[in-house]
């Protein structure tokens, strides 16, 4: 499979990454060139192997029903969360006009 | 008196703790040498002061006759992309920067209990992203080591974790942390002349390390030798309800238990890593790893795994799609840089702020991820990819029924010159060709130096063990280290 300048422009807007025409352009050889060499992993019979899930043997542990047990990842931390936001106003994150 | 700054981490503890220096002599030795070598670019942030004052509380901790810490006394470089509290942390990346990190990672946070203090924060490959540290927003970081005989290109160190290894091998710091997605701890290690190990997945919290790949990063020592290894590791891993692949095991006192005598040890050598394209040297110096391990008692087991080939094609398709999920986070609205164009509404800020902070390496990995991950292309792309790497799992399984340990080379070849490589991103993927394989697994493995090659440029060997087993990794690490006597140093020229 390979991709064109069309698909290269849609993975990009996919990923939110703004992209020109040359750039576009510029990235189809550049991406092709990786999917050819990754094809190659279709030589492999996979057939009746399951997909990797966990690479060492772990369980998802719950934690303890406790508020705040951790305070590093507790709540009220709110101007911590905003300290390095770009453009923080009144307690929130601000952003440019959602609703026209 | 001895120059501090050839000392290494074993040293600098035991000299503390005897009263033979202070912790405050030691930072002011290492300051100096960080404060002369910023021709090598190694580090974003130097942070003297932080040194100071945390090498200032061991010192007084020690008078008080406070109980000192396996590390206490040594001061460390800190890869940039562990988050460090009121520190600059930006993973090489212009979208972090300015970023200040409200908190600690866990990684971090269990070095400084320990007694080290930081020297500052360590240049890398954007994002983790790289093997040669050329994808830096803040510069390339230039290896101390260069071609014998007069040729003074600069030459890559390594990456994603160059500028440490730069930092290490150079004797601006006794040791640094790295991280290993799929072999940046190992293959700078190697291009360097130091040692390094990437423990078992899990060993270390991922809490507060930019994240890459998940399913693959880990954090690890690079240090001068294997007891350094140990010492700096123990203080590192350790159980983090915050991270839930942590291991929720005990750690090991590695260092206590190293023992180099491999008798009744079966060393395993992969057929499948004898591939085109290494380096005669390279081939040459595993022969002589071999040498090394029966010398020290071990048996020597010809083993196959494989999957081998896949590996690499496998990892650029699962890392590449982690990356992509893991960096949506970079949108402009909670941290790192912002870029609203006139009349931009927040899809075109997402997306020019991404375009502007990311580097075309790390966009290029999105991309793919992004890709392999789309409707109609998942199952053919990331479902195979992930079979596949069932089936290198399945190998070292079996492989580990045979032999305690594996010994492989770390790289394909020796350090190259910068921009050899870069324009070309499958030749530079290439070069992780033996380290990735354990990435994959989630195996411990480390790389030792074991030589220079014709141009006088550092080899590593690199030996894989079992999952847990780092013990096993460090003893073998060990026999090669007392028999290779590698003691070649860079001429310092910066």
């Amino acid at each position: 499979m390979s991709v064109d300048k069309e698909t290269v422009t849609k993975i990009a807007s996919l990923a939110r990454i703004a992209i020109n025409d040359d750039e576009a352009e510029a990235l189809v050889p550049e991406l092709n060139n990786i999917l050819g060499w990754v094809e190659q992993l279709g030589e492999v019979d996979c057939s009746g192997v399951e997909p990797m899930t966990a690479v060492i043997p772990n369980e998802l542990r719950m934690r303890d029903d406790i508020i705040n047990a951790d305070p590093l990842t507790g709540g009220g931390v709110r101007d911590k969360i905003l300290a390095n936001a770009p453009d923080a106003e009144a307690g929130f994150f601000a952003v440019p006009k959602v609703i026209e | 008196m001895t120059d501090i700054t050839e000392l290494g981490i074993a040293a600098i503890r035991d000299g503390v703790a005897s009263g033979e220096f202070t912790a405050v002599e030691v930072a002011e030795a290492f300051n100096s040498n960080v404060a002369a070598a910023s021709a090598l670019n190694a580090f974003i942030v130097e942070t003297p002061e932080i040194a100071l004052s945390m090498a200032k509380s061991v010192d007084d901790d020690r008078a008080a006759g406070k109980d000192l810490g396996k590390m206490a006394g040594v001061p460390i470089g800190m890869k940039d992309l562990f988050c460090t509290e009121g520190t600059q942390t930006t993973a090489a990346s212009n979208i972090l920067g300015g970023f200040v990190p409200q908190y600690e990672s866990t990684v971090s946070a269990n070095l400084w209990k320990a007694g080290a203090g930081m020297l500052g924060k360590l240049n890398l490959d954007q994002f983790a992203m790289g093997s040669s540290n050329e994808t830096s927003a803040f510069g390339n970081v230039i290896s101390p080591w260069r071609i014998s005989g007069g040729n003074n290109a600069p030459l890559a160190p390594g990456g994603s974790s160059g500028g440490s290894s730069t930092a290490v091998s150079a004797r601006l710091c006794p040791a640094a942390t790295g991280t290993d997605t799929g072999g940046s701890i190992r293959q700078p290690a190697a291009f360097t002349g130091i040692t390094g190990i990437k423990p078992t997945y899990g060993r270390c919290s991922r809490w507060g390390v930019v994240a890459f790949a998940s399913s693959l990063d880990q954090a690890g020592p690079m240090a001068h030798d294997v007891r350094d290894c140990a010492i700096m590791l123990e203080s590192m891993a350790g159980f983090d309800p915050k991270d839930s692949t942590s291991l929720d095991l005990p750690v090991p006192d590695w260092e206590a238990a190293l023992n180099s005598d491999l008798k009744g040890k079966k060393v395993g050598v992969p057929r499948e890593y004898r591939m085109d394209g290494t380096d005669q040297d390279i081939l040459d110096s595993w022969d002589q790893g071999i040498a090394w391990l029966k010398d020290a008692g071990a048996d020597i087991v010809d083993i196959s795994l494989p999957h081998t080939k896949y590996a690499l094609p496998a990892y650029y398709i699962i890392a590449p799609a982690e990356a992509s999920s893991n960096l949506s986070r970079y949108d402009g609205v909670r941290y790192g840089m912002r870029e609203l164009p006139e009349g931009a509404n927040l899809q075109d800020m997402y997306a020019a702020t991404r375009s502007e902070g990311f580097g075309p390496e790390v966009k290029r990995r999105i991309m793919i991820g992004t890709y392999v991950l789309s409707a109609g292309f998942y199952d053919a792309y990331y479902t195979q990819a992930q079979k596949v790497r069932t089936l290198i799992s399945q190998d070292f399984k079996a492989a580990f029924q045979q032999c305690d340990v594996i010994l492989a080379p770390t790289t394909p070849t020796a350090s190259f010159p910068l921009g050899d490589k870069d324009k070309d991103p499958l030749s530079m993927y290439l070069n992780d060709v033996f380290a990735v394989p354990a990435s994959m697994a989630g195996l411990p493995a480390m790389s030792v130096p074991c030589g220079l090659n014709k141009d006088g440029l550092p080899l590593g060997l690199q030996i894989i063990g079992n999952m847990f087993d780092e013990q096993g990794v460090l003893n073998a690490g060990l026999a090669i280290e007392e028999r290779a006597g590698f003691t070649a140093r860079p001429n310092k020229w910066w």
